[in-house]
C-alpha cells in the first residue's frame, strides 16, 4: 500500500513537467509564431494608433517573458481571460461545450470496446483462419477511412437516403434543451427530469456521431487485444484450464479475454490523443456543438484567447487521463511500481 | 563487408521476393499497397494527360450533374469535373503528405541520433519535450499551427510535419541507445574515431532500416491529417485543388443527395492512405516479423 501511495504521487509529479512543456508549446504557437492577432481581429485596415490601443489593453506589448509568466499565472487560477470578440469569460464558454465532447467521446469509447475487443479477441481465437484474416482487414481499412469521411458517408446513407437517424445536433427540433438542462450531459439531464421523449430524442442524435468515432477507432483495439489475447492464449494457466475441461469458448472470452484487458486499458490511455482529435473532425461533421466545433469557430474569427484556452484544456484533459490510467493501470496490476 | 545504400537495397529486393511465398497474406498486402500507391502516383504525374478538363474550369456542363458518359464523376455547383479535380489534386496530397514526413524524418532521426549519443541533461530534457509533444493530440497541434500560418503548401506541410517529429525522435533515439553500447561501436571508439564518424558511419545506417516502414506509415498517417485541416477549411488557400477542400464543399450539398461530390474526394483520400498503410504493414511483417508482434 505504501508502494503504492509512493507511485501515484511520484507518476502525478511527472505530471507537471509534461503540462508545463505542452503549456509553453501552446503559447510559443499562439504568441510568438508570424501573424498579428490585433490587427487581424480588427480586420488589417485599422489605423496604427487603434492597434497600439488594443494591443496595450491586451498587454501584447508587454516584453515576452513578462506574458509568458502571466501566462502560466492565469492557468494556474484556471483563469483564460475573455474572448476578444465576444463579452464572454473562455472558460464560461469552455464549460458550455465540454460536456457536449464528453458525451460524444464516452459513448464513441463504448462503441470501439463494444467492436474492437470480441472481434479481436475471436480474431487470435481463430488465428490464421479466414476470419481472423478478415476482421484484421477490416481493422487496417476502417483505420485508413477519415473520420469524417466516414461521418458524411454514414450521414448520406442513414440520414438522406433512409431518412432514419438524425445527421446534425444534439437534439431535435422538438425538444426544448431548457426544460432538462442541468449538467450538460444531455443524457443524464433527461433522465434526472424522467422525460424519457427527450432521452430517446437525445440517444437518437447520438448514434451516428458516436457509431462514427466508435468504428474508426476500433481497427486500434481490434489491433491491440488480437496481439495482447495471441500472448495470453500461448501461456501455462489457459493450457490448464482447457485440460481440467472447461469449455474452450469460457476459456478464451472469459479467462484469457480478463486477462489480456490489463495491457488494453493502458493502451487506451494511449489512445486519448486520438479520441480527442476524433472528436474535433466529428463534432464539426455533425455540427456536434462541443469543444472541437468552438475551436475551429474560434479560429475562423481569430479569436486568440479562446483558441489558446482550448488547446490548454486538451492538454490538461490528456496529463490528467494518462495519470488516471497510469494509476487504474498500477492498482489493477501490483508489478507496477516504480 | 561494407556498407553501402545500393546494396542493402539490392539485398532487400532479394530477400522480399525470397520471402514472397513463406509469407502469403502479408506480402500480398505489401503489394496491394504498393500498386494503389504507384497507380496515384502515375495518375499525379501524367494529370495533364489524363484529365479532361481543367480543374479550374467552370463551364464543363451542367451544374451539379451527376456521373454520366460525359462526366465519369459528375460536376460541382461551379460546374467543374470532378474527376479532373479528383486527378489533379492527387498532386497536393501526395506532395505535402511526403514533403512533410520526409520533413519531420530528417528533423526528428538527427535529433533522435545526437540527444541518444550524447545523453545527458540536453538528452533528458529533450526526451521529456519529445514525449510530452507525442501525448498531444497532433491534429489539434496541426489545427493549431495551421492556423497561425498564412494559408499556402509550405504552411501546411510544416504544420503537419510537426506533429511527427517526436515519433522519429523516440524511435531513434531509443535505437540509438542501445546500438551505442554495441562491441562494435565501442572498437570504432577505441582506435580514435571521432564522434561525428562513429553517429553516421556506424550507428546510422543501422537505425535506418527501422524508419523505413514507420516513414511509410507516417506518410499514409500525414495523407489523413492534411486533409483533415483542409476539410475544416485550414492550410490552403481555395485556389489550390485540394481532395480535402472538395471534400468540404461536397457537405454542403449532402442534404440535396449530390453523394458523387462527396463519395469519389473521401474515398480516394482514404484509398491513398489505405496504400501506404498496407505497404507500412506489409514490409514491417517481412522486414521485421516481431515488430508489430505477429
Amino acid at each position: 500500500m505504501k508502494n503504492l501511495i509512493r507511485y501515484v504521487v511520484t507518476r502525478a509529479l511527472l505530471t507537471i513537467p509534461m503540462l508545463l512543456i505542452l503549456l509553453t508549446i501552446v503559447f510559443v504557437v499562439v504568441r510568438v509564431m508570424p501573424g498579428d492577432p490585433v490587427s487581424s481581429m480588427l480586420g488589417g485596415h485599422a489605423p496604427q494608433s487603434v492597434i497600439d490601443q488594443k494591443k496595450e489593453e491586451l498587454g501584447l506589448n508587454r516584453p515576452l517573458i513578462v506574458q509568458y509568466g502571466d501566462y502560466l499565472m492565469q492557468i494556474c487560477r484556471l483563469d483564460f481571460g475573455e474572448s476578444m470578440i465576444l463579452h464572454q469569460k473562455v472558460l464560461d464558454a469552455i464549460g458550455d461545450k465540454i460536456p457536449a465532447t464528453i458525451e460524444l467521446t464516452f459513448f464513441g469509447m463504448i462503441i470501439t470496446l463494444l467492436v474492437g475487443v470480441p472481434l479481436g479477441a475471436y480474431a487470435a481465437d481463430k488465428r490464421r483462419s479466414a476470419q481472423d484474416y478478415a476482421i484484421r482487414l477490416y481493422g487496417i481499412v476502417i483505420y485508413c477511412i477519415p473520420v469524417y469521411w466516414l461521418g458524411l458517408m454514414l450521414q448520406m446513407i442513414f440520414g438522406v437516403w433512409m431518412d432514419i437517424l438524425p445527421v446534425a445536433g444534439r437534439t431535435g427540433a422538438r425538444v426544448f434543451v431548457s426544460t432538462f438542462e442541468k449538467t450538460g450531459f444531455y443524457t443524464l439531464d433527461t433522465l434526472l427530469v424522467r422525460d424519457f421523449e427527450a432521452f430517446a430524442d437525445v440517444m437518437l442524435h447520438l448514434v451516428l456521431p458516436s457509431v462514427t468515432l466508435g468504428l474508426v477507432l476500433s481497427g486500434i483495439f481490434i489491433r491491440l487485444t488480437r496481439a495482447n489475447m495471441l500472448d495470453v492464449l500461448k501461456s501455462d494457466y489457459i493450457l490448464a484450464a482447457e485440460a481440467r475441461g472447461i469449455r474452450h469458448r469460457r476459456v478464451v472470452y472469459k479467462h484469457a479475454i480478463l486477462n489480456a484487458f490489463v495491457p488494453i486499458l493502458t493502451m487506451m490511455g494511449l489512445q486519448v490523443a486520438l479520441l480527442m482529435a476524433g472528436a474535433v473532425l466529428t463534432e464539426s461533421t455533425f455540427s456536434w456543438p462541443g469543444m472541437g466545433r468552438l475551436l475551429l469557430e474560434r479560429i475562423y474569427l481569430r479569436d486568440y484567447p479562446t483558441i489558446q484556452g482550448i488547446i490548454v484544456i486538451f492538454a490538461l484533459i490528456v496529463a490528467f487521463v494518462s495519470l488516471i490510467v497510469d494509476i487504474i493501470y498500477a492498482l489493477v496490476d501490483p508489478r507496477v511500481r516504480y | 563487408m561494407k556498407y553501402s545504400p545500393t546494396s542493402a537495397m539490392g539485398q532487400l529486393i532479394g530477400r522480399m521476393t525470397g520471402m514472397g511465398r513463406k509469407y502469403g497474406v502479408e506480402w500480398w498486402i505489401l503489394v496491394i499497397g504498393a500498386v494503389i500507391i504507384a497507380a496515384i502516383i502515375i495518375m499525379a504525374l501524367l494529370a495533364p494527360w489524363l484529365a479532361p478538363y481543367s480543374p479550374h474550369d467552370q463551364a464543363t456542363g451542367p451544374q451539379l450533374a451527376p456521373p454520366s458518359g460525359r462526366h465519369w464523376l459528375g460536376t460541382d455547383n461551379l460546374q467543374r469535373d470532378v474527376l479532373s479535380r479528383i486527378i489533379y489534386g492527387s498532386r497536393t496530397i501526395l506532395g505535402v503528405a511526403i514533403l512533410a514526413a520526409l520533413l519531420s524524418s530528417t528533423i526528428g532521426i538527427t535529433m533522435g541520433l545526437i540527444s541518444g549519443y550524447t545523453g545527458g541533461f540536453m538528452d533528458k530534457s529533450l526526451s521529456l519535450v519529445m514525449d510530452s509533444v507525442y501525448s498531444f493530440p497532433g491534429l489539434i497541434l496541426a489545427i493549431a499551427f495551421a492556423a497561425m500560418l498564412e494559408p499556402g503548401v509550405i504552411s501546411i506541410t510544416i504544420a503537419v510535419a510537426v506533429i511527427y517529429i517526436p515519433t522519429y525522435f523516440r524511435l531513434v533515439r531509443g535505437q540509438t541507445l542501445s546500438i551505442k553500447e554495441e562491441l562494435y561501436v565501442e572498437a570504432a571508439r577505441a582506435i580514435g574515431a571521432p564522434g561525428k564518424v562513429i553517429l553516421w558511419k556506424y550507428i546510422f545506417p543501422n537505425v535506418i532500416a527501422t524508419t523505413v516502414v514507420v516513414f511509410t506509415m507516417n506518410v499514409g498517417d500525414a495523407i489523413m491529417i492534411e486533409a483533415a485541416l483542409t476539410y475544416l477549411g485550414l492550410g490552403l488557400p481555395p485556389s489550390v485543388v485540394d481532395w480535402g477542400m472538395d471534400l468540404a464543399m461536397g457537405k454542403k450539398f449532402l442534404p440535396s443527395g449530390q453523394w458523387w461530390l462527396i463519395t469519389f474526394p473521401g474515398g480516394m483520400i482514404s484509398l491513398l492512405a489505405l496504400g501506404f498503410t498496407m505497404l507500412g504493414e506489409g514490409l514491417a511483417e517481412i522486414l521485421n516479423p516481431r515488430l508489430l508482434e505477429r
